[in-house]
Formats: structure tokens, C-alpha cells, sequence
């Protein structure tokens, strides 16, 4: 996983487009955020089946991520950095300057491990 | 000396960060130990500094940790329990217990480390720690182990007052560091900030040493 190339994740979105795809979905600062005087925030879902049509990779870095479905929206904000692993999974993440991950999408055509 | 001592805890480095110390002193008298891990710890933040861990890599690069910490603690006996991290607390808890009991049954421990019921600040420590005490009750009230604690909390002297075991590990603080070492992506970014401050100020440094010789725990009263 390095730093996010935008032509190379919105060509990556683009080969989902369609498809029955799982979703990787996350956002978190932490389960010990509450011992340092903030609220430990945390929402995930993993293996949400999804389908949508339109996609897009935006900003300047940190980049954000908007995938438009018949009923709704997938977006994430503050993706730094990005992967297209083996199997042919795009995941993408935003770390920290700790490089401590606050925030994932993550598309496959396969379900993703338990 | 313990006849045999039973870890419970949810997640690879639990059983090292501020108890590595401890694993090592029993497992050096030659007490077996026994670690239960309930998950690999597959939604942790940390993923090394620089990071070099996904979210997909994680939890072989956490097993991986996990097993390497082990074979620097002695610890020969490890039991993963396949759940999922930060979801113990939504399992049926008589179910989780069952499992924790089946152990219990078969390795015979006179001790039983946990965080402490109610105070581990993570979810899953909680979950995993009210199993404990579930599977502990079924035993007739002589054949129970005893439950060594661990609370996370800032100021746990004012309150649960002064610990029931207090070991001194600087005889073992190598092994200890080595553990610590072992759970790479998850203390890289700890290790880095402990070095920042005891490079920074003496007084750090003081602080940090003795708070790494010395590890304590409350033990748990169990009520029926």
C-alpha cells in the first residue's frame, strides 16, 4: 500500500462499476480515544453487497471517494493511500501522520475474509 | 509456584502489554501457560510505523506477532478462538464461557489473568473478562483459580486500592521488551513516542523504566 495514485484507483473503481460488489466500509479513532479526552468513534461494515453505477475519486489529497447506487451513496473521506492487492481488491485507506488508519473503503468482486 | 496459569484475553498483544513481564516469571519457574486469544485484533488502527500492515494484511501479520510473542514468553499452549475484533461483546456471553470452561476444565489453572471485569475500556476486554468470570462460577467455590486483573484505568490504587500482586520484572524486562518488540505493527508508533520523551527528559526516562518493571494486578472477587 503506498500513496494514492487518483488515475489508478478511478480506473479500478470504473472495472467494479455494475458488478455484484463487497464493500469494506470504516471509519474509527480508536477504541481508546475516550482515555484521551475524545469519544471513541468507530462505524464499520464489512461485506455490504453493493452495486453502483457511477463512481469518482476527488480532491487534492487527502482524497475522498463517492460511488452513486440506484438508492443511495457510498462516500468516504480522507483516503491517503491505496492498494490493488492479488486478488484484484482495491483497498483503500486514510492514515494519520502516525500512520495509524482512520478511515476505509475497500471494493472486491469475492467476500472479504472473516 | 502456580500449578497453571490461564491468559484470557481478546486481542494478540494483550497478553504482553503490561503483562509480558509477568508470563515470563512464571513460565521461567516452569509453570505452564496457557494463552485463550479471542480475535487477531483484525480492526486495530495501528499498522506499524511507517505503516507496513492493510486492513486485509493485519490479522496474519497479528497472528504472526502473536506467535513469535509467545515463543519468546513461553508460552507453548495457544488457543485462538476465531472471533471477530470488537465484535466479542455481541456473542451469546454463556456460549463464549462455554468455550473458556472447556479449557479451564482440561489445563486445571491455579491462576486465571484478565482485565478486570467491567474496567478494561475496551469492549471486547470486558466481554472477554465477564466470560472469565461466567466459565470461574461454574467451578465449585474450592476448585476456583484465582483471578488476577488488570484494570485500564488511570488511577487504579484510589480506586481498588493498593494491588493484591505486585511483580517486580526487571529480571525478565529483556524478554519483556523482546514481546513488546514481536508486536511490531502495534507498538512501533508507542515505541517511538516512549523514545521521543525519555530522549527529550531524564524524568521520562525514570518514569517509563519504572513503569515498565513493575506489574500489578487486582484480584477479583467472585460473588454467588
Amino acid at each position: 500500500m503506498g500513496p494514492i495514485a487518483k488515475d489508478e484507483v478511478q480506473k479500478a473503481i470504473e472495472r467494479f462499476i455494475g458488478k455484484d460488489v463487497y464493500l469494506h466500509l470504516e471509519t474509527t479513532n480508536g477504541a481508546y480515544a475516550a482515555r484521551q479526552g475524545a469519544m471513541a468513534v468507530c462505524a464499520y461494515i464489512r461485506n455490504g453487497k453493493v452495486q453502483f453505477h457511477r463512481g469518482l475519486i476527488t480532491g487534492d489529497g487527502p482524497y475522498r471517494v463517492g460511488l452513486k447506487m440506484d438508492n443511495g451513496w457510498i462516500y468516504a473521506e480522507g483516503l491517503t493511500d491505496y492498494e490493488i492487492d492479488e486478488q484484484g481488491r482495491l483497498l483503500l485507506a486514510g492514515h494519520d501522520t502516525e500512520g495509524r488508519l482512520a478511515v476505509a473503503l475497500e471494493l472486491s468482486e469475492q467476500p472479504f475474509p472473516m | 509456584m502456580e500449578r497453571h496459569v490461564l491468559a484470557v484475553y481478546p486481542h494478540p498483544d494483550d497478553e504482553t502489554f503490561g503483562k509480558a513481564g509477568t508470563i515470563a516469571l512464571y513460565t521461567r519457574a516452569g509453570t505452564p501457560v496457557t494463552l485463550i486469544c479471542g480475535t487477531l485484533g483484525q480492526m486495530g488502527r495501528n499498522m506499524g510505523k511507517p505503516f507496513f500492515a492493510t486492513r486485509e494484511t493485519l490479522p496474519i501479520i497479528r497472528e504472526k506477532e502473536l506467535r513469535d510473542a509467545c515463543s519468546i514468553l513461553g508460552i507453548k499452549d495457544l488457543r485462538l478462538l476465531g472471533l471477530r475484533d470488537k465484535t466479542v461483546e455481541f456473542e451469546d456471553p454463556e456460549e463464549l464461557a462455554d468455550r473458556i470452561y472447556e479449557v479451564i476444565q482440561e489445563v486445571n489453572p491455579s491462576v486465571i489473568m484478565t482485565y478486570y471485569p467491567g474496567y478494561g475500556v475496551h469492549p471486547d476486554h470486558n466481554a472477554m473478562s465477564a466470560a472469565t468470570v461466567l466459565a470461574v462460577k461454574r467451578l465449585p467455590k474450592e476448585k476456583r483459580p484465582v483471578l488476577h486483573c488488570s484494570p485500564i484505568v488511570d488511577n487504579p490504587h484510589e480506586v481498588f486500592g493498593p494491588p493484591d500482586v505486585v511483580f517486580d520484572v526487571t529480571p525478565v524486562l529483556d524478554i519483556k521488551m523482546a514481546a513488546i518488540k514481536a508486536h511490531r505493527s502495534q507498538s512501533e508508533v508507542m515505541m517511538a513516542r516512549w523514545e521521543r520523551e525519555a530522549a527529550q527528559s531524564p524524568e521520562a526516562r525514570k518514569q517509563f523504566e519504572a513503569f515498565m518493571s513493575t506489574e500489578s494486578y487486582w484480584i477479583y472477587p467472585i460473588e454467588d
